[in-house]
């Protein structure tokens, strides 16, 4: 094997690009939402975009550093840095203070880190060593258990501080273990067991409990009259029920109030424009008075005026739609579709297993992001604050998805020298 | 596994696919379909500040101010911004207790912690003085400018009016108002509020989520102009109001003094009145609720909507009707009494007289007998077209129907139909004997003292008079509104109010009214004593003044106060004497006249004309009677 003749051979440039397109455009945006007359600079230290500016930079200086690190290093290091991250969690619970309900914060100096973000490039990096493994099948009952447990520690311990919507992003990796040989019932089943859920939550559930037993006992007499199907049909029921009892108790018992309330509005089971309600109408507000074109940057008068809250974070997109209308949330969103669709490319042209899985990994992880952040912002999603990805304003969030991008980058532009 | 992956990305393309697709839908709908979203951005971030013009002044015809805006401050609080203060130096500024301190702030706290509300109304400028300059210590408050009505005179309060909140009916029914605005409620601020208010501006304006203002909406663009309102120049005379005012305090009833040529109200009093700054501001319903439950009634408007018999002051216009249809002439005379059944109307003793003598010595018995002649006579036919065509007379004098003066609430007074004496007396069933007293101005007549002024309008200007007001000219412009350039005129001939003045004029030289000479000046007048059964009688007294040119009218009401020329005529003549020498020659008069009390006792009962007016009510809808105005109100009813 020879070496790499320089850091930047092979790399893909149109993934970079497509990085920097949108990281430019966050940090216009985030100038959008909290502009502030008396510090007009977009270079102002004191004000959100400033820092961003500094996030901007040092992300390039981390993605600069992934790029001279050995390609070798992130399959050998997967698991101590899965390790180091779990135990940073783990630390979290401990000394971080409260903010905003949830204790995900640790204080660096004057910057707050965020290990939860950075919990996901890490997971993902184990998941894709352990999956790569040699003699490991994804049919073994012993490898969905151990793939299983690779998610679900952080995700664990990341509820436990509170943070429900980045515990949730690790939902995601459902997609990495479908591609790599997982059953596709389980995708239905998870499909079915969401399309469930929502039901359950609007519709009383002993009424929907009797509407599943007559539904099953009118497909079993319409079928032929079988051991076998009575079983599976039977089963089938029996676990429909289960899924309906267990979001019955989960919504109730689980969920807190402010939670509830989130789900509520979103379901239009209470209409609260005041109160739970608020950001949603709002943010639909803002996006949808920006219309076809838009009122031209810097004109956002609902996102400039403080009307949707988080603006600069979780409602970046608000300041999209009302600046830059319909065309400019087209955009954004056929952007993020190309970077996906780049990185499942790039996922499927490898030879090496383990950079295959960790494409799929990043591929997975921005989806979810995005289809929370956005369906969050158009009133498709619960209320769920989770960053949009290179968009939103925050240097945790920034990084770890810069350093989740490059890892990527620096993989793939190693493809030529790894045979497997 | 190569072909079972390419299933399988295929498998989540889709799934990121079709969510972006969907995504796309709903923003499509969201940012271009539906509207509703950007009126909802717009409700969030538009708000419409109105600036307030400040409302017209009003001045007298010498350019004395009779209305002006005087500026106060409303104390404004913010209570979130509100900081470690020093509470007793702020309050001593305010003057106001920590108690109520601590509740202002509570109740700004209970409105909203974010928006202004305010925390101290209408400061008067020179406590405003003061506080300013040590409002910079106390954050969360501030001072906004608001202008408060001031009548610097305290005089006219009828004539002015006041102005007040709109409420929601007012609202409902003129759209230019909103809540908070002001109207005039009454008088000159009622009539004329069209021209005082001015035109609102409208800034728009962009807010934040803490409604703190932004900066203007697209530049001002969509922004209007307040335009002051205009200036009225009144025809008062404010030193004659007030000096009639002065005479007339203590005592019930009205003074209108007109100048004849042009119709302008010179002085109108209604007594007892009341300081209009009462009516201003915070105090203003607490002061209303106490004028209103005064037994003298100081808010009613008597010179307008008071009406009374005018007694003997009537017997110029029976007379002039009389002369005019030739029923009588000036060397008519009648027996010393008039007869009617087992009744009959006596004179106090004086030489027997012919016309000019019967108006010197006001003889009852004279005057029955030409309304006898005239309502009776055979070419008429029947009674009924008799005294319908003196009726008619009557109203061309401006009795028994509205001015149309340029103020609000004007009443007609009482001038009986044929059909109202027919509904008593049964049609045909009744003569001039049946309602003789009318001829001697007593009886179902009711002429409110803005109406007998008018009809000594019409007598001193030989024939005509125009529609009085007071209101001269609006801004730079004569006031050409409501017609009031319009000549009226009466079909009748000046030899025969030639006639008349003779009369006039001996009433004051050698008559009734003698009291009423002052200096050199040619004084033609006539006193009346109007019947009240409800206790002592009115003192009535009418005027003009020079003969030849003359340059007041004048009718004095004073209820109570017995005979025309004890009080009525002197205070007319000392009024006279202010208008047109601007000085007082009859001090011991004056002194007399201002010491005089004739208030009401606890018997006080209200002026006899009630009872009359409702029968006439329940006449309503039948025909109404001829000559010309009547009948073209009576097309309109068709």
């Amino acid at each position: 094997m020879r070496r790499q003749k320089s850091i930047f051979e092979n790399i893909d440039w149109l993934l970079v690009s497509i990085y920097l397109v949108l990281v430019v455009m966050g940090w216009l945006n985030i100038y959008a939402a909290v502009y502030n007359v008396e510090h007009n600079s977009i270079f102002d230290l004191t004000q959100s975009y400033g820092k961003q500016m500094i996030w901007i930079g040092s992300s390039l200086l981390i993605a600069l550093g992934i790029m001279i690190i050995d390609g070798k290093f992130y399959a050998a290091f997967s698991y101590p840095i899965y390790a180091f991250m779990m135990l940073l969690l783990l630390v979290v619970l401990v000394v971080a203070r409260d903010i905003k309900g949830a204790v995900a914060w640790i204080d660096i100096g004057s910057f707050k880190l965020q290990p939860s973000e950075f919990a996901k490039f890490a997971t993902n990096m184990a998941l894709a060593k352990y999956l790569s493994t040699l003699n490991i099948r994804m049919e073994d009952l012993k490898t969905k258990i151990i793939a299983g447990l690779i998610v679900l520690l952080p995700a664990a311990i990341i509820l436990k501080q509170n943070d429900t919507g980045s515990a949730l992003v690790f939902a995601a990796f459902i997609f990495v273990l479908y591609r790599e040989g997982l059953s596709q019932n389980v995708l239905i089943f998870g499909f079915f067991a969401a399309f469930l859920f929502v039901i359950a939550l609007m519709v009383k559930s002993y009424i929907l409990l009797i509407a599943i037993g007559s539904l099953g006992l009118i497909v079993y007499l319409l079928m032929r009259k079988t051991r076998k199907n009575l079983l599976v049909i039977l089963s089938i029921t029996l676990l429909a029920c289960g899924v309906v009892k267990s979001v019955d108790f989960a919504y109730n018992k689980i969920l807190q109030a402010h939670q509830r309330e989130r789900i509520d509005v979103l379901l239009g089971k209470k209409s609260d424009p005041k109160g739970a309600g608020y950001n949603v109408n709002q943010s639909l507000i803002a996006i949808g008075s920006g219309g076809l074109l838009g009122k031209g940057y810097l004109q956002g008068t609902q996102t400039k005026y403080d009307f949707v809250p988080e603006q600069s974070t979780d409602f970046i997109f608000c300041t999209v739609g009302e600046e830059w209308g319909f065309v400019g949330t087209t955009v954004v969103l056929l952007l993020f579709l190309g970077l996906l669709y780049r990185i499942i490319f790039i996922a499927e042209r490898q030879r090496s297993q383990y950079t295959r899985i960790y494409a799929y990994g990043v591929a997975s992880i921005l989806f979810f992001h995005l289809m929370i952040n956005v369906g969050m912002a158009i009133g498709l999603a619960p209320v769920i604050g989770i960053p949009l990805p290179f968009f939103s304003y925050g240097g945790s969030s920034l990084w770890s998805f810069t350093i989740l991008l490059f890892v990527l980058v620096k993989l793939d532009s190693y493809r030529m020298y790894i045979l497997r | 596994m190569n072909n079972a992956s390419t299933g399988q990305r295929f498998v989540v393309l889709s799934i990121f696919t079709a969510v972006i697709i969907i995504f796309l839908l709903r923003l499509f709908y969201i940012q271009v379909l539906e509207e509703s979203y950007t009126v909802s951005a717009n409700n969030n971030v538009l708000r419409y500040v109105i600036d307030y013009p400040a409302r017209g002044m009003i001045y007298d015809r010498k350019g004395k101010i009779l209305a002006y805006n005087q500026a106060v401050y409303d104390l404004m609080i913010i209570p979130r911004q509100v900081s470690e203060m020093d509470t007793m130096e702020f309050c001593q500024l305010l003057g106001i207790t920590k108690e109520s301190f601590i509740d202002k702030l509570a109740k700004a706290k209970q409105f909203s912690t974010y928006k202004a509300s305010i925390f101290e109304k209408q400061i008067p400028a020179e406590t405003y003085a003061t506080l300013q300059e040590k409002l910079y210590k106390f954050n969360g408050f501030y001072a906004q400018p608001r202008t408060l009505r001031k009548y610097p005179d305290n005089t006219a309060a009828h004539l002015l009016g006041y102005i007040g909140e709109v409420n929601d009916d007012l609202i409902k029914k003129y759209p230019y108002y909103r809540s908070g605005d002001y109207i005039g409620i009454s008088g000159i601020e009622q009539s004329y509020e069209t021209d005082l208010r001015g035109k609102r501006g409208v800034r728009v304006v962009m807010v934040d989520v803490f409604n703190r203002e932004k900066g203007r909406f697209r530049n001002g663009q969509y922004d209007t102009l307040a335009i002051t309102g205009t200036n009225l120049v009144s025809s008062l005379d404010a030193e004659l109001q007030k000096y009639g005012e002065k005479l007339m305090q203590n005592k019930i009833g009205s003074v209108v003094a007109i100048e004849p040529s042009t119709g302008e109200i010179l002085a109108m009093i209604s007594s007892p009145s009341y300081d209009p700054n009462l009516m201003v501001g915070r105090v203003r319903s607490r002061n209303y609720a106490e004028l209103l439950k005064d037994p003298v009634k100081p808010l009613f408007n008597r010179p307008m909507m008071a009406y009374y018999p005018p007694g003997s002051t009537f017997k110029l216009t029976s007379t002039l009707a009389a002369l005019q249809e030739g029923i009588i002439n000036e060397q008519t005379s009648f027996a010393h009494s008039f007869r009617v059944g087992s009744k009959s109307v006596k004179c106090h003793p004086h030489p027997p007289v012919e016309l000019r003598g019967a108006i010197q010595y006001s003889c009852n018995p004279y005057f029955c007998n030409t309304f006898r002649t005239f309502v009776d006579n055979r070419k008429y036919g029947k009674s009924q077209h008799g005294y319908e065509k003196w009726r008619s007379y009557m109203e061309s004098f401006g009795i028994g129907i509205k001015l149309g003066v340029d103020m609000p609430h004007e009443l007609k007074g009482l001038l009986p139909s044929v059909a109202f004496y027919d509904k008593i007396y049964g049609s045909g069933r009744w003569k001039a004997s049946t309602i003789y007293s009318l001829g001697i101005g007593q009886g179902e007549l009711g002429i409110t003292p803005l109406q007998m002024a008018n009809i000594i309008c019409i007598i001193a200007n030989k024939g005509y008079y125009y529609t009085p007001h007071v209101i001269k000219k609006i801004g730079n412009k004569p006031n050409d509104s409501r017609n009031l350039q319009e000549k009226h005129m009466v079909n009748i001939s000046q030899r025969n109010f030639e006639i008349v003045h003779d009369g006039m004029q001996k009433v004051v030289e050698a008559g009734t009214a003698r009291v009423a000479r002052f200096d050199t000046t040619i004084i033609c007048g006539k006193t009346g004593t109007a019947q009240n059964p409800h206790g002592k009688d009115h003192s009535l007294f009418v005027a003009f003044a020079p003969r030849d040119n003359p340059k007041i009218a004048i009718a004095v009401m004073v209820e109570n106060a017995g005979f025309g020329g004890t009080w009525a005529a002197p205070i007319a003549s000392l009024m006279m004497e202010k208008y047109l020498r601007d000085s007082i020659s009859r001090p011991a008069l004056e002194e007399r006249m201002l010491k005089g009390v004739l208030l009401p006792g606890e018997d006080y009962v209200k002026v006899p004309v009630i009872k009359v007016q409702k029968e006439l009510k329940e006449l309503k809808g039948e025909k109404v009677v001829d000559t010309n105005k009547k009948n073209e109100t009576a097309k309109k009813h068709l």
